[in-house]
């Protein structure tokens, strides 16, 4: 009976001490991200590498699944596909035409910034946060790769998120659709500003909400595209968020806000492009002129 | 004696790191309406009552700090929730008989509850977002029946080890007595 009490009286300690331990790493964390420095380093030879491998494996299985997708689905995609080109390629004719134009209008108000041309660099998604409460994911890319935190993340043409931590070999990426996560945006073709926040109970609708657009007289319809807006300090201008599904007036009469699909699919992203600049570094350049 | 004791650390320690590899890379993929099994809390909690209150803590402690250092926002959130989570499971281990799985269903699946609204408490709480019904129905309870459906299949696979290694040591403790 006594020997049973003492070792009970050891877990408890145990308890104890790695909770004290646990809420002491909690508020040093949240004063310094070097707290984490060491834990980082852990995980980076002993987790990621090994991620890193059931991902390559993945995918391979992946490929192997799709080899063996029947030749009268890919002739049919092979149809829809050339009708795509033949409705792009006349589209592309008359983009052309607009860009001469749009290259002379800049000429002449002598713009020199272009959104369009970031550099980018290409990441695996390697691995999803454990848990169903945030939407956060690591990439197989970190400041060996020249990753730093603030950089702006992509899958194809749409934002997908942006990076919240660095380790050595890997980086952490929270989403747009993440709960936490808020971006400034604007309508494209009235550049009003509004505020696009990923909310955890939108997200098995696959949408995400926006507010605080300005109810003027600019007819911002159901369609119409959201891009990061000039204003955000961590977000590039003019990536596309994703094209409006609801909007509606507030009960105020001065703001608007509603729903955005995304124009990512967040439910299978595979790869990533990370803008190897930050806003910090383009916005600091253009002030002190270097 | 000391060998045993070094392969049973060993293979708990892989048993963690394989939960925690199949929760971020295969997992997200058996997603049902956008909501996975918790397979983390299922190791902590086995292991508790399997093993007692301190085998529990250490693996509950080990597996949070894991998903601490990739995802959480600060190191010790999810650590400290998985160690309480540990000892209060490896508290059931006096009334806890291999051969009963209601007892280790009723546990994994308190556990997924208490932990989904300690979470919902002190993360969507604190930043004063109130619709807890919500996120009961969407997050919590679906998540707990996801997460004992999984059980099913990984409680046995766990139990097997356990029973592997309790043989082992059993075997070497009578050689040298």
């Amino acid at each position: 009976m006594k020997k049973k009490n003492q070792t009970s009286h050891i877990n408890r300690y145990i308890l104890i001490g790695l909770s004290v331990f646990c809420a002491l790493m909690m508020v040093l964390s949240s004063f310094s991200d070097k707290a984490a420095g060491p834990f980082k380093v852990l995980a980076n030879i002993t987790v990621i590498p090994l991620q890193q491998g059931i991902n390559h494996v993945g995918g391979w299985l992946g490929d192997m699944k799709d080899n063996f997708s029947t030749m009268q689905q890919l002739r049919n995609e092979n149809e829809d596909l050339q009708a795509q080109i033949d409705a792009l390629t006349t589209e592309n004719n008359y983009l052309q035409e607009e860009r001469y134009e749009y290259e002379r209008l800049q000429e002449l108000y002598q713009l020199d910034q272009n959104y369009a041309e970031y550099e980018k660099t290409a990441a695996h998604v390697i691995g999803k946060d454990a848990g169903n409460w945030f939407n956060t994911f690591t990439i197989d890319k970190g400041s060996k790769d020249g990753i730093e935190v603030d950089m702006n993340v992509l899958a194809g043409s749409g934002l997908v998120g942006i990076i919240t931590e660095v380790g050595p070999t890997w980086a952490k990426v929270r989403s747009i659709i993440d709960d936490a996560n808020n971006v400034s945006g604007m309508v494209l073709s009235t550049s009003d500003t509004c505020i696009v926040s990923g909310d955890l109970s939108l997200m098995s609708s696959g949408q995400i909400a926006f507010d605080q657009m300005e109810n003027n007289d600019n007819v911002v319809a159901v369609g119409d595209q959201i891009v990061t807006s000039y204003i955000s300090d961590k977000y590039l201008q003019g990536i596309l968020i994703g094209s409006i599904s609801e909007i509606n007036v507030d009960s105020n009469n001065l703001t608007r806000s509603g729903y955005i699909i995304p124009a990512v699919d967040f439910k299978n992203i595979q790869e990533v492009l990370v803008i190897t600049t930050t806003k910090a570094e383009l916005t600091g350049e253009n002030v002190t002129g270097e | 004696m000391k060998a045993v004791k070094i392969r049973r650390i060993v293979v708990t320690a892989v048993v963690v790191l394989l939960a925690y590899l199949l929760q971020c890379t295969v997992f997200p993929a058996l997603e049902i309406a956008g909501i996975k099994p918790n397979l983390m809390l299922i190791v902590t909690a086995s292991f508790g009552f399997m093993r007692g209150p301190r085998e529990g803590m250490f693996v509950g402690f080990a597996s949070g700090l894991l998903i601490d250092i990739q995802y959480g926002d600060m190191i010790g959130f999810y650590a400290l929730i998985y160690l309480i989570a540990g000892y209060i499971n490896g508290l059931f281990e006096q009334i806890y008989f291999d051969e009963d799985i209601k007892l280790p269903l009723f546990l994994i699946a308190g556990s997924d509850f208490v932990y989904g609204i300690a979470v919902y408490f002190l993360t969507f709480l604190l930043r004063s977002d109130f619709n807890f019904l919500h996120y009961l129905n969407r997050i919590i309870v679906p998540e707990a029946i996801y997460t004992i459906a999984v059980t099913l299949v990984v409680y046995p696979l766990l139990l097997l080890i356990n029973h592997k290694l309790e043989a082992e040591e059993k075997r070497s403790a009578s050689k040298f007595v």
